[in-house]
């Protein structure tokens, strides 16, 4: 393991920490934005450069934006009159957190022994992948285009105004 | 400790962030963002195990994360709309206080 494995993974996870715990919602949107950073770089540690480039463009520059839009949207009610930032139920959340990554690290723990070992670097261009796309992933491609339209459409017929009911 | 599985345990961390945030937070917003964070753990996941894996030149783990991160926007943009209008009906966002299926 690297020093830049360390060095970027504490990067992400103090973003995501950061990004659940803190109480103002666009203090946790920043942090988001820095772990979704950590997870591109992490990436391209994977030398998956077209996947991280692709996270920066999509969580950073939409996902992120989006994040922040709808805090500023719904401003004035990020602090519960009564306080607290947390369910009352938070101890059963954080209790079932804690277990699933118990059992999760102590599967990988378990198999670690198993799994394969450094391997040297796959070469990926983005013309392969853009080949694979339109070849073999092609009826993938186009449901996921389906679906971004059918989502793109739900959302803001969702989030529209309805102005009949408001007259 | 292999690389691959200094990854898995990152994934996992992430995860169970993910979920603690999704699972302890009041604001329905945060709830998105911890899901936001445990679809990125499972992405994190394919690529480490496509760039690990036997076979990284057919190139199923690198695909199956890309549609994954374009389902995830497609997720992001519809159920932070369905946030805006929740706050614009019952002008909160907090998820204690939406205990109604009736308006």
């Amino acid at each position: 393991m690297s020093f830049a494995f360390y060095a970027i993974g504490a990067l992400t996870v103090a973003g995501a920490l950061a990004a659940v715990l803190l109480k103002n919602l666009v203090h946790c949107a920043l942090a988001l934005t820095v772990a979704f950073a950590g997870l591109a770089l992490l990436f391209l540690e994977l030398d998956a450069q077209f996947a991280g480039f692709a996270q920066i463009l999509v969580y950073i520059g939409a996902v992120a934006i989006l994040v922040v839009f709808a805090i500023l949207l719904t401003r004035g009610s990020e602090t519960p009159p009564d306080g607290g930032v947390y369910s009352h139920t938070w101890l059963v959340g954080l209790t079932v957190a804690a277990a699933v990554f118990a059992v999760l690290g102590w599967a990988i723990l378990q198999t670690a022994s198993l799994l394969p070992k450094a391997s040297p670097a796959p070469v990926v261009t983005v013309d392969e992948i853009g080949k694979a796309l339109m070849g073999r992933y092609v009826l993938p491609l186009e449901i996921v285009a389906m679906l971004l339209t059918a989502a793109l459409i739900g959302a803001v017929i969702v989030a529209m105004h309805e102005k009949e009911e408001a007259r | 400790m292999t690389p691959l599985a200094g990854f898995l345990l990152m994934a996992a961390l992430l995860f169970a962030i993910g979920l603690a945030g999704a699972l302890t937070r009041r604001n329905a917003i945060l709830v998105l963002i911890g899901i936001e964070l445990m679809l990125n753990a499972a992405n994190l996941n394919l690529i480490a195990f496509w760039r690990y894996g036997p076979h990284p030149e057919a190139l199923t783990g690198m695909m199956f994360a890309i549609f994954s991160i374009a389902v995830a926007a497609a997720e992001a943009a519809v159920g932070l709309g369905l946030v805006i209008q929740i706050h614009r009906h019952a002008h909160t966002t907090d998820l204690d206080a939406m205990n109604r299926m009736k308006g």
